[in-house]
């Protein structure tokens, strides 16, 4: 089976990923990861002004079948929240790098950044 | 010790299945998505290996007066080509197991088949074994796990399904019954019984022939994880996590299931439930569905609204049919009026739930 990794993206070992753009950044969970989990039923989130510190979960994902805590891949304060999500989780199934994001931040350290996988390390690890 | 395969294993792999060790055996948990599969058995079909399951034959003169010992309910009544539902105590009432128990049809190898869960088969043939030997039984006790595949046809389409692939006239059984006949041109014992709700059948067969069987049945592979969430939505329980001799040890009546427990017959733990049956047990399981946002799982704690304790969260899910979280929880006698609001600690956070009645869906 093969998942989509998109190229402009930076990845978390723990499958989270990260997109930027000045100064913020879009985190959610891979297309690997909503695989691994099926049917995301329930999703648990900061709110906006949350600090959110690199390498620490920040949420809970859940699936029918599993719970899985998700984790910061840079730090920084949260701007924006993705509410559908409360009311349709299953976004995060059907475009986990799309409609499917999870948060908005304003990144605290860009240099976090280096600290992520390239998509192509990623590949290699979910391979 | 490695994990027993189903005679189906090589063909789940090959079809993309993902595999869970579930009572000793690797069993696929997952073909397509677990509300694929659920909605499949909810709306049409859906077919499920459950070879994993135990097949005991208890055969001889005194075969009924064995199984009448070791099992709760009445098999005095059961004629050819009947079944039941029943459970398996221990001297002080507790449940080692929950089975069914058919009667089999007559011409067929053995008086009474019944069946255990998953990884209890070698256990409950050595307690049959030994019992009969105490009490001096004529009785054989015949451990067929391996001799059968077993596959479960369940859904509202089922019988259409199956009427195309059998000899048996299928609108002659009625549920909870058992003949002889073929599926797709396989010997097979075909039993109007499940676990999931719905219509459908369970089918055994020579465990060299099953796939035949599963390769005949047109409609959507189901993985123990839709099982799951289908016989939660039901209240069914689930030995080993719902009750369990050591870690959760229950009676029938405790667990809901008292309607399989007849104290007219001399049963191993007669006389410690007939204690419970007229005190009441002090606990009963009881279904929760949540108000606020979040799932119950096993092992979640029950409290009142002012925290004080009440039990444990069996089962928990999000119920894929209903859109709701729903759990089965031990909850003292005082609180299981439906309609009582407690709290299901998710994470730290007391969440409102009500109890309610089971099954949490109408079938």
């Amino acid at each position: 089976m093969s998942f989509d990794v998109p190229d402009d993206l930076r990845y978390l070992d723990s499958h989270e990923w990260v997109r930027q753009a000045d100064g913020s950044a879009t985190i959610g969970i891979s297309d690997f990861a909503q695989d691994e989990l099926g049917d995301v039923v329930f999703v648990e989130l900061p709110s906006e002004g949350d600090d959110l510190t690199a390498g620490e979960d920040f949420g809970v994902v859940e699936s029918i079948k599993a719970v899985s805590d998700i984790y910061a891949p840079v730090s920084g304060t949260v701007t924006a929240v993705n509410d559908d999500l409360l009311d349709q989780p299953e976004l995060l199934n059907e475009d986990p790098y799309g409609d499917g994001w999870l948060l908005e931040l304003e990144l605290t350290d860009e240099s976090d950044l280096d600290d992520l996988l390239s998509p192509d390390e990623y590949r290699d690890q979910i391979e | 010790m490695s994990l027993r395969s189903s005679p189906l294993g090589d063909s789940h792999a090959e079809s993309g299945a993902r595999f869970t060790d579930f009572g000793g055996w690797e069993m696929p948990v997952e073909f397509d998505s677990i509300r694929t599969e659920h909605a499949a058995v909810r709306e049409s079909a859906g077919k499920f290996d459950v070879s994993h399951m135990g097949e005991i034959v208890v055969s001889g003169p005194d075969a009924t007066r064995l199984m009448q010992r070791l099992t709760t309910n009445d098999v005095v009544p059961l004629d050819p080509g009947e079944a039941h539902y029943s459970a398996i105590t221990r001297e002080d009432g507790v449940m080692l197991d929950d089975t069914v128990v058919y009667c089999l049809p007559e011409d067929t190898d053995g008086d009474y088949l019944f069946i255990p869960n998953a990884g209890h088969d070698e256990q409950m043939a050595d307690r049959w074994r030994d019992h009969a030997t105490q009490w001096d039984l004529d009785a054989t006790v015949d451990n067929r796990t391996t001799e059968y595949g077993l596959v479960a046809l369940q859904g509202p389409d089922a019988p259409d399904l199956l009427a195309g692939e059998t000899d048996l006239a299928l609108s002659a059984l009625g549920r909870f019954e058992i003949a002889d006949g073929t599926v797709a041109g396989v010997d097979a014992l075909v039993a109007t019984t499940g676990y999931t709700g719905e219509a459908g059948y369970e089918l055994l067969c020579p465990w060299d022939d099953i796939e035949t069987v599963w390769d005949a049945l047109d409609c959507q592979p189901c993985g123990l994880g839709a099982r799951d969430t289908l016989r939660l939505e039901m209240g069914f329980l689930l030995s080993g996590q719902d009750f369990h001799p050591e870690t959760e040890p229950r009676n029938p009546y405790e667990a809901g299931i008292d309607f399989v427990v007849d104290l007219d017959t001399e049963f191993v733990g007669r006389d410690v439930l007939e204690g419970v049956d007229v005190e009441g047990p002090e606990e009963e399981l009881v279904g929760l569905s949540l108000i606020d946002r979040g799932i119950p799982r096993a092992d979640y704690e029950v409290t009142t609204p002012d925290g004080e304790h009440l039990g444990t969260v069996t089962s928990g899910t999000m119920s894929p049919t209903l859109g709701e979280p729903i759990a089965l929880a031990y909850i003292p006698t005082d609180y299981t009026e439906h309609g009582t609001k407690v709290r299901v600690v998710v994470r730290d956070e007391p969440k409102k739930a009500r109890i309610r009645a089971t099954p949490f869906l109408d079938r």
